[in-house]
C-alpha cells in the first residue's frame, strides 16, 4: 500500500464518520423533544456535515480520478463506507442519541487535538477548524448525559442501559490497521492507544459526574477498518443516496 | 402531545455584538437549568456570528412596569423638552463643548 492509498482513506474514515453522524442527527430535524433541543441536534447535524465535506473532497483529490464530494458522499455502496460503528448507531430515543454523541464527540475531541499537529497541513488545518465545534458537540452530550443520570430514576435507567447497549461499539473506534502505520510513521496519523487514554479519562469523568456505572469489560464489535457495518448503515445510505440515485445528476 | 410543559421555565436572552458594547434583548429560550438556557441561546440566537457575549436571565428575575403604569410613568416626560441638551442654545463663547 502506498502512502497516498493510505491517506486517501483515512481521510475516507475522518469524512464518513462525520457524514453518517451528521445524516443521524439530521434525523431528529422537527423530532426534537423541544424547539430549542431540535435546533440544536440539527446544529450540529450541520457541523458533522460540513467536517465531512472537507475530507471527502481531499480524499476526491487525492485519488485524482475526478470524484466530487458529493459522488464520494452519494454512489457509494455500503462496504465502501469507512465510518465508526459507533456513528451508524440509530437515534433510538433521545438518551440513546446523547449517549452515543458523547462517546463519539469524546472520541473526535482527542483525534482532533492530535491531528492538529499532524504532518499533512489538510488534515491539520481540519483537526484545528473541527474542534471548535467537537468541543461544543463534546459539552452539549455530557451537560445533557449528567442531567439524566443524575436526573430522575427513570432518566437513570434508561441512560444507563443506553451506555451498557453502545459500550461494546467503542472499542471500534481505536483500532489501528497498516494504513495507521504507514501513515503514523510520516507523522500524518495519530496512535490510537493514545487517543484512547485520554478519552477515557473524559468517559471517566463525565460518567462519574452524571452518577452512571462505567459498563463492565464486553466482546467488542469491530468493522470499521474493513468497512464491515452493522444491519443499520444500509437503511441509512439508502435515505441519504435516495435523490442521487433517483434523479443522476441532480442539481440545485 | 401531552399538554403537560416540561419544557423548563423561560429565559430572557441578551447578546453583545462586540466588545464594549450593551448586551441587547434578543428573544427567549426554554430550558431546565442555567447552563442549558446559554447552550439553547448559543443555539437559537449565535449561529450566524450575532455576538461575542450571551447572557440569559430567568423571565421571573425580571421586573417589568406594567401598561397601566404608562400615563404616570412616561407621559410625565411629554411636554419637558428641557430635559433634552438639544433644548438649550450654546453660547458662541463655548466652542469645545
Amino acid at each position: 500500500m502506498t502512502t497516498n492509498e493510505a491517506l486517501i482513506n483515512y481521510c475516507l474514515r475522518l469524512g464518513d464518520s462525520s457524514l453518517i453522524l451528521g445524516q443521524r442527527m439530521s434525523e431528529w430535524c422537527s423530532n426534537g423533544p423541544i424547539l430549542e433541543e431540535d435546533i440544536a441536534m440539527t446544529n450540529v447535524a450541520l457541523d458533522l456535515i460540513g467536517q465531512s465535506r472537507t475530507m471527502l473532497t481531499y480524499a476526491g483529490k487525492l485519488e485524482g480520478k475526478g470524484r466530487t464530494e458529493d459522488d464520494l458522499a452519494y454512489r457509494r455502496e455500503e462496504r465502501e463506507f469507512y465510518n465508526t460503528l459507533l456513528s451508524e448507531r440509530p437515534n433510538g430515543h433521545f438518551g440513546d442519541t446523547v449517549t452515543r454523541n458523547f462517546l463519539h464527540s469524546a472520541f473526535f475531541y482527542h483525534l482532533f487535538q492530535a491531528l492538529k499537529n499532524s504532518k499533512d497541513e489538510m488534515i491539520a488545518a481540519h483537526a484545528a477548524k473541527s474542534i471548535k465545534e467537537v468541543t461544543y458537540h463534546l459539552r452539549h452530550s455530557s451537560e445533557w448525559l449528567v442531567r439524566l443520570g443524575d436526573g430522575t430514576e427513570e432518566s437513570h435507567n434508561k441512560v444507563q442501559e443506553s451506555l451498557n447497549d453502545m459500550w461494546e461499539f467503542t472499542g471500534d473506534l481505536f483500532e489501528m490497521n497498516e494504513v495507521d502505520e504507514i501513515l503514523i510513521k510520516e507523522g500524518i496519523a495519530v496512535d490510537l492507544t493514545e487517543v484512547k487514554k485520554e478519552w477515557e479519562k473524559i468517559i471517566n469523568q463525565v460518567i462519574e459526574r452524571a452518577t452512571l456505572s462505567k459498563p463492565e469489560e464486553c466482546y467488542m464489535q469491530s468493522g470499521r477498518l474493513n468497512a464491515m457495518h452493522s444491519e443499520y448503515l444500509g437503511h441509512l445510505i439508502a435515505e441519504m443516496q435516495f435523490l442521487q440515485r433517483a434523479y443522476p445528476e441532480a442539481q440545485w | 402531545m401531552s399538554n403537560t410543559d416540561n419544557q423548563g421555565g423561560v429565559w430572557e436572552v441578551f447578546i453583545q455584538s462586540k466588545p464594549g458594547l450593551p448586551h441587547k434583548h434578543a428573544g427567549s429560550v426554554h430550558a431546565t437549568d442555567k447552563e442549558m438556557a446559554l447552550q439553547n441561546a448559543r443555539d437559537m440566537y449565535t449561529r450566524r456570528q450575532e455576538g461575542t457575549c450571551l447572557w440569559v436571565v430567568p423571565l421571573n428575575a425580571i421586573t417589568s412596569s406594567m401598561p397601566d403604569d404608562n400615563d404616570s410613568f412616561f407621559d410625565p416626560s411629554d411636554d419637558k423638552i428641557y430635559r433634552h441638551p438639544t433644548h438649550y442654545v450654546m453660547p458662541d463663547g463655548a466652542k469645545h463643548i
